[in-house]
């Protein structure tokens, strides 16, 4: 597999104790690219001790079945930490994807950052 | 009077090898999207295709080529007014689609994987395994325009 180069991925801003991740990229594919995502989100959590994330996903318009696995890790890492995962601003695209897969039932989704900013 | 000029495009058939580098899904997504635009497909039809393409591609490059760049993929699609239909076979060792567990069933909610194959059969309306698991083919209808 060729390498690729290290690029932000991610925007990350701390909003009172609640860190707010936007992504960069249109669509979250491929396996490489999903895995430096994965770990830039798990080190926030592992590394520098964020408990509350609100994932913004307003820029993503197509995402595949192994970024909801790495979503899924995600919810139980900071499940097991005393932490809370958010996700807000989907699609309607993408939230078919998380209502077919019933993920929906298993993550929390709300409208909008502010929603998610007053629902930890 | 205005006069209405609807350009029909003839089908499409495309019947290509490609090599076990991931890019070359994306390079095929974009071919079979401007295919289905051209035929008229409408946003929620194409973004189920491109979903179901990305999924089928990735599982034969990865879980069937074992990601070897040695091993080919055999892409062959037809695009016509109606249908998308496509037939992908790699060259790994195949499987059983129903040793698949069903992902949305509460014990395996959980599970990181196995979602996929799931997504494949909710957005196409025809799927079938061949040979030893191997070959997968697809077949999507172009929705009416009340359900776009």
């Amino acid at each position: 597999m060729s390498s690729q180069p290290r690029r932000q991925r991610l925007v990350v801003e701390d909003i009172g104790d609640v860190t707010v991740v936007n992504f960069v990229d249109k669509k979250i594919l491929d396996e490489q690219n999903i895995q430096m995502i994965g770990d830039d989100l798990f080190r926030l959590v592992d590394e520098l001790g964020r408990r509350k994330l609100l994932l913004n996903f307003s820029n993503v318009e197509f995402m595949s079945s192994a970024a909801l696995g790495k979503l899924i890790r995600l919810h139980q890492r900071l499940t097991q930490v005393q932490g809370k995962l958010i996700l807000c601003n989907i699609s309607k695209t993408i939230m078919e994807i998380f209502v077919l897969t019933k993920l929906d039932k298993m993550l929390k989704i709300v409208k909008d950052e502010a929603t998610g900013l007053n629902s930890f | 009077m205005r006069v209405l000029r609807v350009r029909i495009m003839p089908p499409l058939t495309v019947d290509e090898t490609l090599p076990t580098v991931l890019s070359e899904v994306r390079r095929v997504q974009s071919d079979i999207k401007d295919g289905l635009q051209a035929q008229g497909f409408g946003e929620r039809d194409m973004f189920h295709v491109e979903l179901a393409m990305e999924e089928a591609l990735v599982n034969a490059m990865k879980h069937g080529n074992q990601l070897d760049e040695d091993k080919l993929v055999l892409l062959k699609y037809t695009i016509t007014p109606d249908v998308f239909e496509v037939r992908i076979e790699d060259q790994g060792s195949g499987f059983n689609p129903d040793d698949v567990p069903d992902p949305t069933m509460p014990e395996n909610l959980e599970r990181a994987c196995g979602r996929g194959l799931y997504m494949i059969r909710s957005f196409m309306n025809d799927v079938t395994y061949l040979g030893k698991g191997n070959i997968i083919t697809m077949r999507k209808v172009k929705s009416p325009p009340e359900e776009e």
